[in-house]
């Protein structure tokens, strides 16, 4: 026993990493083996075969990216009560798919997201308009997914960037191009385990500390374990203030913003294909309905936790670092300084760590990643801890990876090629053509996260306002509104998803003028993350209106309509 | 016949979407947002009510409002002779 406890802490961090990331590949290689795709419909929807446990679980995995994992946490730690957007925005979405689009979708019975739209409103340029979207909107999340796993590879493994995108771009091509949605699906269920775990386990380690209480969620709400009786919050609320910051519970967000970023990131999430497509997996409605519920069960452990462990990291920074001799940091801190991820500049030569507000005197940059990434050595978990972190954050940014690689090989193989280009493919050319698109998407991908452009990262967050502003108006109004029709779905989405881009560009890439327009010049001090709803809203009332000036869907799609609205009967998914 | 047993069945669905997603608001848009500056004005333990809303609460109903509408819905199903 002494003994194994004994090597356990002699392997070291960099060892157990190998250790724990060199299983965890093992296992994704294990299952693309075991579950290879052998049909169209293997390969697009796992057969339409998957458990409402396993596609809830995959859903989890497949939404909870890199930035969940890894940077989320450390956003809110910075933002306070602000970063309830992220909060609330990313988990409320679930309650509109599982309510207005899951069930329905499921129903149809088709492969990919443009193919709703491409049948429900008869017109192969409104599947192209959606072709585009759901390119559109995959392409800019999937570069941002490869960039943080060579980043979790360069930080934990001391290899070079490059090296660690391109180890993630062969596990990825492996498993995703092999098994296909079938391949992905139970990969991401083993992912969601080893992402959860390592998330919870150092959550839980640092709220016993804190806290004294196991529990996160309750703990970050209750008292400090010093025996002082201040309440946790309390007592970060006073540092915040002390130090010049905003109340951290109170946030510096305008009310109109928060509540636009927070539906845009909401339409959002709903309207993202590779969110919509794991729910034409499963067998029946009932499962689709029960599925969404699973899935957001699932990411709410991790959502309710993230709060915490941003209260716990801040408090806990503030308090290690703040007017403290330099010379007295903890190693911890020293470390994470090689990386430049901490930066501290001694501005008035007094050798002591002034941490403010006040831009001018404030002599600490702490990167928000590293509140995840740090925190097991800045509660002095052990080493296994410290590499399990890096296990999930690979888990998380591939499991992401893999679904939107999907979503981009269908569109290509099946929207581009079998319904438009080439309708005479047979079953198997087009199983061809799907890998292939496949090995395409990842390399695509892989270029970007090798050399990210500048805008990528600014870009990704808008991926959302995107998807609010193009699919969210045209599917519910596809299955809420029988007279809508081609004209309008279509004029509604160009309509949305260019006021978007345009709004994107000139406010948050700032192209239009010399320089970034000031956050004044705002639209109703919307900012561009919130735009989306702004966008979406504009998509349903272009859509209307054009729809009541053109004539009306012909019968059979109006029968599509009534046929979707009832559950029974969903049998397999067809061509 | 099957025709207004379609029609009948959307209706209730309807109308469970809509008080459904009326929660849904109320508790992210309204508790966390809206009325957040109300709200903090009570604590819960060490929790300001309105944030805690925003950064916990909310999302616990959403949770309950999917598996609510899962057993309304299975229900529903029943009911209309749907759940073959």
């Amino acid at each position: 026993m002494m003994l194994s406890i004994m090597l356990a802490e002699s392997l070291g961090v960099q060892n157990w990493t190998y250790i724990l990331v060199g299983i965890t590949f093992t296992i994704y290689i294990g299952i693309a083996i075991w579950s290879r795709a052998n049909s169209t419909k293997e390969f697009y929807v796992a057969g339409a075969g998957v458990s409402p446990l396993a596609n809830g679980m995959a859903t989890a995995a497949d939404w909870m990216s890199a930035a969940s994992f890894i940077s989320m946490a450390g956003i809110i730690s910075f933002a306070g009560y602000d970063g309830a957007v992220y909060l609330m925005g990313w988990t409320g979405g679930y309650v509109l798919l599982a309510l207005l689009l899951a069930p329905y979708l499921r129903k149809f019975g088709k492969f990919t997201v443009p193919d709703f739209i491409g049948d429900r409103y008869y017109s192969k340029t409104a599947r192209l308009v959606a072709v585009f979207c759901a390119l559109l909107v995959s392409f800019t999340y999937v570069a941002g997914q490869m960039r943080g796993v060579g980043i979790v590879f360069s930080r934990f493994l001391e290899v070079d960037i490059n090296t660690g995108v391109i180890i993630g771009m062969l596990i990825v091509l492996f498993y995703a191009v092999l098994g296909g949605m079938k391949g992905i699906t139970y990969t991401q269920v083993v992912q969601y385990c080893i992402l959860i775990f390592a998330f919870m386990v150092p959550a839980i380690f640092i709220s016993i500390q804190m806290t004294g209480n196991p529990i996160p969620q309750l703990g970050f709400g209750g008292e400090l374990a010093d025996g002082s009786g201040t309440y946790l919050l309390d007592k970060l609320d006073g540092l915040s203030t002390e130090l010049g910051f905003a109340e951290y519970t109170e946030g510096s967000k305008s009310l109109i913003d928060v509540f636009a970023i927070t539906l845009a990131l909401m339409v959002g999430t709903a309207g993202l294909p590779h969110v919509i497509v794991r729910f034409f997996t499963v067998k029946r409605v009932k499962d689709a309905r029960k599925s969404a519920g699973i899935a957001l069960l699932l990411i709410v452990i991790l959502y309710t936790t993230a709060p915490a462990v941003a209260v716990f990291a801040r408090t806990n920074m503030i308090e290690t670092v703040s007017n403290q001799p330099y010379e007295n940091v903890p190693e911890w801190f020293k470390k994470w300084e090689t990386t430049e991820l901490i930066v501290f500049t001694d501005k008035n030569n007094d050798g002591i760590i002034q941490y403010v507000a006040d831009e001018s005197k404030n002599e600490l940059v702490v990167d928000r990643d590293i509140m995840v990434l740090a925190n097991p050595e800045i509660a002095n978990l052990p080493n296994w801890v410290i590499a399990l972190v890096a296990a999930g954050g690979l888990a998380a940014a591939l499991s992401t990876a893999a679904g939107l690689l999907l979503v981009i090989s269908a569109s290509v193989s099946h929207d581009l090629i079998k319904k438009i280009i080439k309708p005479s493919i047979s079953e198997k050319g087009e199983l061809v053509a799907a890998r292939l698109s496949a090995v395409g998407a990842v390399c695509v991908a892989g270029y970007f996260g090798i050399n990210p452009p500048g805008f990528v990262a600014a870009v990704v967050a808008l991926a959302f306002g995107l998807a609010a502003a193009s699919f969210f108006p045209a599917i519910i109004l596809g299955i809420f509104y029988k007279r809508m029709n081609k004209e309008g779905a279509i004029a509604g989405m160009v309509v949305g998803i260019v006021a978007m881009l345009l709004y994107m560009i000139k406010y948050k890439l700032g192209w239009f003028d010399d320089v970034l327009p000031d956050k004044s010049e705002w639209w109703f001090g919307i900012s561009p993350e919130g735009f989306g709803t702004v966008a979406m809203v504009l998509n349903f009332i272009v859509s209307i209106v054009i729809m009541r000036f053109t004539p009306a869907p012909p019968k059979d799609v109006q029968e599509i309509v009534e046929h979707i609205r009832i559950p029974s009967g969903a049998g397999q998914a067809t061509h | 016949m099957t025709k207004n047993n379609a029609k009948a069945y959307w209706k209730e669905n309807i109308r469970y979407v809509i008080i459904l997603l009326l929660v849904w608001f109320l508790v992210s848009y309204g508790a966390g947002i809206i009325f957040k500056d109300t709200l903090n004005k009570i604590k819960l333990g060490g929790f300001k009510l309105g944030f805690w809303f925003a950064q916990q609460g909310s999302m616990y109903v959403f949770v309950i409002l999917i598996f609510v509408y899962v057993r309304l819905m299975n229900k529903l199903d029943k009911k209309y002779g749907y759940d073959a």
